[in-house]
């Protein structure tokens, strides 16, 4: 344990970790094979700042009015001691909730130490969870911590979390419309994933007090905006399958031991600033440690790793650069050049490229009997 | 997707320029669409930002909600654009046809020619479709009054956006679909939704390699985002100041009139360039020769259309806000029946995409080697012409004996397959097109052993043919194939699929919810906030 943090400082450099949110750790789920963007993640490196600086910045920018809207929405749903969300629990999903208090985790006394208030989260929930019956508080900002390939990590809170029945239950407040009952798909699974992130820390803090997993529930509530308005709507959402999901991909990162061991001893991502505020490392050097370091590029990374421009550029000429479909087709026909080649017959087929091959050639084929000889 | 496509990708990356896929159109398209260009505030449900609209690529009218969290300017913009969108829709009503009835029906009338809206990616279409719900409701009198021209956008837009869904339909396209239907980029379908990304492709300014314009055009500054969603750096540094310096008080109206032409400035400077790319998208298509069933499938958009518009004459009601279970479970039938027509109307009409079907083993194409026309099938009753022909194919169909087939080139004949059998091996002769076509994959030889001297594996397909040949027990001249005559075959069909059964409305059964309540439009469907 000690060796890998050592080891992960080292790849970080002398800068101090990044801290992972619920989104970041779903994000660990949508390409679990990628060995470079596990190393990142795990040693906390600062990615938007790497990809900036060896020239490949993310295309992630967001709008102030995306940022208004969500802030001003999740305001108003937690106004007064949350009397909206408990409007909501009580009227739309009918549960019977009695009178509440409402805890802030947000600081503690005045810290905000992520260490503080993790301790404060968790002697509030231990209480709560050893009060029997239904202690009838709404935690709000508790500050969780995960373990992430073996290392725990502290999850920048968004969530609020009550417990009725014996049970906790998350809630998440989001900013993406209810329209007639349903809502943008790929925002929904988004907010599913990341409600199961909290779900399972949850139920982590909970374990290593010897409470089972089912003392937090597998149904979160999910708080959005109704129709074209600003009121609120509660949805139960069941992240059971999320849930499986992540516990699976967090169990294959805890290979990070074996990932890092395999990669040369003096590798670093330092971004480390000399005096005159740039990085005291050359971009160049840095672009080639990262390249070391191997990713397995799709174009889905586009939507959800700040390294994809990088990455992309290195994956120009490679058959997985052209879609998910593309690069299952072609199955070990890993190159361009090689599907050709392969394709008008100037290459050889090893034995697993075989059946990718004769398609490939029949399909040159068939392209030239169509479009005469010029294809 | 298929390894067809793939290789077109591959060659794509390798020529730095895209490949086709298609060597048909395979979408009408009008000689006067109405491009519609919308941006929306980020963040919000669907709240109108700017729209560049017209049918002319010179007089795009450009509409500006200078604040789009206030209620009165959205309902005033929908207006606008409701004025545009419904008269050039219902400039259709001008000109009718009749259409001749089949099977002792009478003839009917129909619009002469349909409405076509353009957008560029299918995330405007979903724009489209939430526009209409967010205004269909809506009443021109009572409380939250608006104007009489926004409840009927809101339905034609709920319409046009519900046909979209239909395979084939092409009254609402997105450009990017359109376009990546014919052509295959050196990039991934993920980065084919940027249309100038995909432009850049297929049609690089001089001097430029497809993929150095595709890079060029993922730069939000040179090509700010086709919509609907803006560049999220406009937002922030742009878009953010302008809107507040529209925010004035009525008072200074002179300030506040200079903030608007400046606000107006700026989102004029975002849509032109995907303007002239929508303009460009469609010049591009029409150069490609339609393929023949196109003109069909537009017709069956006529009849749609017209059917909708005397609907929204007798004042049917809005579309429901979520289609009850009959009426789901018939809509999803009615799509696949059309997927899978579309799908082998494609094919039909184009060998290129027949080739895929080929390369599938789903259809194959070949000569004809042998012919027996005048057989008679005397099994039965009555002695029946079945003439069997041998098509000998260098492709590798995965076909069994019994199975019905049908060739483009003879839509109204059927063939069943008899027999599929190797045909013996022939050296390539000289003439042939170089290199080696693949042995089938099922006889693959092994990697090692590719052949100097490219020998085929051939197949010879036995069929034994029904109908188009007339009435008599000898076949008209020309109906049965020639021995020497390139043929092709496939196991698509076009033919007519019956609808499947389902209850009315009335007999909805338990587990769907029973019987659903009749709907009657609610003042609070009308009144619905919009913030």
């Amino acid at each position: 344990m000690h060796d890998i943090d050592a080891r992960l400082g080292r790849i970080r450099g002398d800068v101090p970790p990044q801290a992972h949110n619920a989104r970041t750790i779903a994000a660990l789920t949508s390409n679990p094979g990628c060995a470079r963007r596990a190393i990142m993640d795990a040693a906390g490196i600062d990615k938007p700042r790497l990809a900036s600086y060896i020239g490949f910045p993310a295309p992630f920018g967001q709008s102030q009015f995306a940022i208004t809207r969500g802030n001003a929405f999740e305001a108003q749903v937690k106004a007064n001691g949350c009397a909206e969300l408990l409007r909501l629990l009580r009227e739309q999903l009918g549960l019977p909730i009695p009178e509440v208090s409402y805890d802030d985790l947000e600081e503690v006394g005045g810290h905000r130490s992520q260490h503080l208030r993790h301790a404060r989260t968790r002697s509030l929930l231990t209480r709560a969870a050893g009060a029997g019956g239904d202690a009838g508080t709404l935690f709000d900002h508790p500050l969780l911590r995960l373990d992430v390939g073996g290392r725990p990590v502290y999850l920048e809170p968004d969530l609020i979390a009550f417990r009725l029945g014996g049970r906790f239950h998350v809630v998440e407040i989001k900013s993406f419309a209810v329209i007639d009952g349903q809502a943008d798909g790929d925002k929904v699974a988004a907010a599913a994933i990341q409600s199961a992130v909290y779900v399972l820390a949850m139920r982590q803090l909970l374990a290593e007090l010897g409470t089972g997993p089912e003392a937090v529930a597998r149904e979160v509530v999910l708080v959005c905006p109704e129709n074209f308005s600003n009121r609120p709507v509660a949805t139960l959402l069941d992240v059971r399958q999320q849930l499986t999901v992540l516990g699976r991909q967090l169990s294959r990162l805890d290979r990070i031991e074996s990932l890092v061991g395999l990669q040369p001893p003096g590798l670093t991502f330092d971004l480390e600033l000399d005096q005159a505020g740039v990085p005291h490392r050359p971009a160049a050097e840095l672009a080639d440690d990262v390249r070391t370091v191997p990713a397995r590029y799709a174009p889905e990374c586009l939507a959800s790793c700040e390294m994809c421009f990088f990455c992309r550029d290195e994956a120009r000429g490679q058959t997985a650069a052209l879609g998910r479909a593309a690069a299952d087709e072609l199955g070990a026909v890993h190159s361009v050049q090689m599907a050709l080649g392969l394709a008008d017959g100037t290459l050889t087929p090893a034995d697993d490229q075989a059946e990718a091959a004769a398609l490939l050639r029949e399909a040159a084929r068939l392209r030239r009997e169509c479009l005469g000889e010029t294809a | 997707m298929s390894t067809l496509t793939s290789l077109a990708r591959a060659q794509a990356v390798a020529t730095g320029t895209a490949q086709p896929v298609c060597t048909r159109r395979h979408v009408h398209l009008s000689d006067r669409p109405l491009v519609l260009v919308p941006l929306v505030l980020a963040g919000e449900a669907n709240a109108p930002l700017a729209a560049l609209v017209g049918d002319d690529s010179r007089t795009g009218r450009l509409l500006v909600v200078s604040q789009p969290r206030n209620r009165d300017r959205r309902f005033a913009f929908a207006a606008e654009l409701a004025h545009i969108v419904v008269s050039y829709i219902e400039g259709y009503y001008a000109s009718a046809q009749a259409v001749p009835g089949g099977r002792g029906q009478d003839d009917r009338i129909r619009f002469a020619d349909a409405p076509q809206l353009v957008v560029p990616n299918p995330a405007c279409i979903a724009f489209v479709r939430m526009l209409g719900r967010s205004t269909r409701f809506r009443r021109p009198s009572g409380e939250y009054a608006v104007d009489p021209a926004v409840p009927v956008l809101g339905r034609w837009l709920s319409y046009f956006a519900e046909r979209a869904e239909h395979p084939g339909s092409c009254l609402l396209l997105a450009a990017t679909d359109a376009v990546a239907l014919h052509w295959a980029s050196g990039q991934s379908p993920v980065e084919d939704l940027n249309l100038a990304a995909l432009m850049g492709w297929i049609d690089p300014p001089a001097g430029m390699t497809g993929a150095q314009a595709a890079a060029a055009g993922e730069d939000p500054v040179t090509w700010p985002p086709a919509g609907p969603a803006t560049d999220p750096t406009f937002d922030n540094e742009v878009l953010a100041q302008l809107i507040a310096a529209c925010d004035l008080p009525d008072d200074d109206a002179r300030a506040r009139q200079r903030a608007e032409t400046a606000l107006q400035a700026a989102l004029a400077a975002q849509v032109a360039p995907t303007w002239r790319l929508m303009w460009r998208a469609v010049g591009l298509l029409r150069g490609i020769p339609p393929g023949g069933r196109v003109a069909a499938r537009w017709d069956a958009d006529k009849d749609s259309f017209t059917s909708y518009a005397g609907y929204l004459r007798d004042d049917g009601p809005p579309q429901p806000r979520r289609d009850a279970a009959v009426a789901a479970a018939l809509r999803l039938n009615w799509l696949e029946r059309a997927q899978a027509s579309y799908t082998a109307q494609r094919a039909m009409d184009d060998p290129l995409v027949m080739a895929e079907h080929r390369l599938a083993g789903e259809a194959f194409a070949g000569t004809v080697t042998a012919a027996e026309p005048g057989r008679l099938d005397s099994s039965g009753k009555r002695r029946k012409l079945r003439p069997l022909i041998t098509v000998t194919t260098e492709d590798s169909p995965r076909i069994d004996p019994g199975v019905m087939l049908v060739s483009p080139s003879r839509p109204g004949q059927q063939a069943r397959v008899i027999s599929v059998s190797a045909a013996p091996v022939q050296p390539e002769s000289a003439q042939a097109v170089p290199p080696p076509a693949a042995p089938s994959p099922a006889t693959a030889v092994p990697a090692t052993a590719v052949p100097a001297v490219p020998v085929r594996s051939r197949v010879a397909v036995v069929l034994e043919l029904a109908g188009g040949m007339g009435r008599a027990l000898v076949p008209e001249p020309g109906s049965v194939p020639e021995p020497g005559e390139r043929l092709c075959y496939t196991t698509l069909t076009d033919s007519y699929q019956p609808a499947g059964s389902f209850p009315d409305r009335a007999g909805t059964p338990w587990t769907h919810g029973g019987p659903p309540p009749e709907y009657v439009p609610a003042d609070e469907d009308a009144s619905e906030a919009w913030s």
